[in-house]
């Protein structure tokens, strides 16, 4: 093989070492990367949606702000999600006790038609009594959906249906920023530290 | 006294667990921990949880459940994707290997109750009958408990 050969050979393996450098870069962080899975909630303050409480109160994202939150989507009918995650989440805020005193806590239903107000408010009054039912009509339940990153779909059953929807649990702080996420896959004793975590930021912010 | 809370406890898993008829395999199935939860009305499916263990040597498919309780009982599963989303389905037959448990708990499988026939009243309980593949069948007495409830210790 000539010099000219070999500087010619050498050219061409790093130009495509080069090549293949971005290639990888164009795919992963450049604009050709996929759109991250799960998006982040946008905060209370940029949502706007308004529902009706357990209680029959208007109520809307700004409702939440001067306390940390906790929000979750789900419908009545739900025999095994929704039940499982409101007894979860009653268990966690009677092992945080006094400190979730001032904690809001909102079930949002993204099944409005057969959730009325009534339907949530006896739904919640077999939880902890300080989870808060919200129904909306099917438009505002699509915008809050939107601003949490939510999503759910009404899925036909034999003569009847049923929703498919986001099981994760939202945290926010007390200026209404995203703070953390409770998966619904992730083991439930990781569930209590995160709240606590909130509730802590949100002493300190006060103190 | 502890003895015998357990061995009246021991009695009643036996007696429930006993199938009505002697078939290939399910015989040696053994139903434990079972509960559901009460229901508000009518109108909303119910789920009830167990545990299916095979005490036997050969697998044992469990194809259908029968209940007074409600119209269309049948196994669903929650699955839940990377996004956090939630589905449900019928699972359609379940199969418990030899020697080995399957579980219906919350956030998994779990006996769909649809079409109640009448309210679930914490406290109560209802039968609840597994037809397996082997034409056995298998009929269990299932606690009510609250509707907060989390697990068969309420």
């Amino acid at each position: 093989m000539s010099r000219r050969n070999l500087f010619t050979y050498g050219a061409a393996v790093t130009v495509a070492l080069a090549l293949a450098l971005f290639i990888g870069w164009w795919r992963v962080d450049g604009p050709g990367a996929p759109e991250p899975v799960a998006q982040r909630p946008l905060p209370l303050t940029q949502m706007e949606f308004q529902m009706t409480d357990q209680g029959g109160e208007t109520v809307g994202p700004a409702s939440l702000l001067g306390n940390p939150s906790m929000v979750f989507f789900g419908f009545t009918y739900c025999p095994d999600v929704c039940p499982t995650t409101l007894s979860d989440i009653s268990g966690w805020l009677d092992d945080l006790g006094e400190a979730v005193a001032e904690m809001n806590v909102v079930f949002i239903t993204v099944d409005p038609e057969r959730d009325t107000v009534d339907a949530m408010a006896e739904y919640v009054s077999y939880f902890h009594p300080a989870i808060q039912g919200w129904s909306g009509t099917l438009e505002e339940t699509a915008r809050a959906a939107e601003g949490f990153r939510a999503s759910y779909e009404k899925v036909a059953t034999d003569g009847d249906y049923t929703m498919n929807h986001t099981a994760s649990v939202f945290l926010f702080d007390a200026e209404g920023q995203f703070a953390s996420i409770i998966d619904y896959h992730e083991p439930r004793e990781f569930a209590a530290p995160k709240i606590r975590r909130v509730l802590a930021r949100a002493e300190e912010e006060t103190s | 006294m502890k003895s015998t809370v357990a061995a009246i406890a021991l009695a009643f898993s036996v007696f429930v667990g006993l199938p009505t008829t002697s078939f290939a395999g399910s015989e040696d199935i053994v139903v434990e921990d079972a509960w559901a939860r009460a229901s508000i009305g009518i109108n909303r499916p119910g789920a009830a949880y167990m545990t299916l263990r095979n005490t036997g040597t050969d697998p044992v498919t469990l194809v259908e459940l029968e209940t007074p309780l409600a119209m269309m009982p049948d196994i669903h599963e929650t699955k839940t994707d990377a996004n956090g989303v939630s589905s449900m389905g019928p699972v359609g037959e379940i199969t418990i290997p030899a020697g080995e448990s399957v579980a219906l708990e919350p956030g998994g499988m779990h006996a769909m109750l649809m079409r109640l026939q009448t309210k679930m009243v914490e406290g109560e309980t209802f039968p609840l009958r597994l037809n397996f593949a082997d034409g056995g069948t298998l009929t269990v007495d299932v606690p009510i408990l609250g509707i907060a409830a989390r697990g068969p210790e309420g």
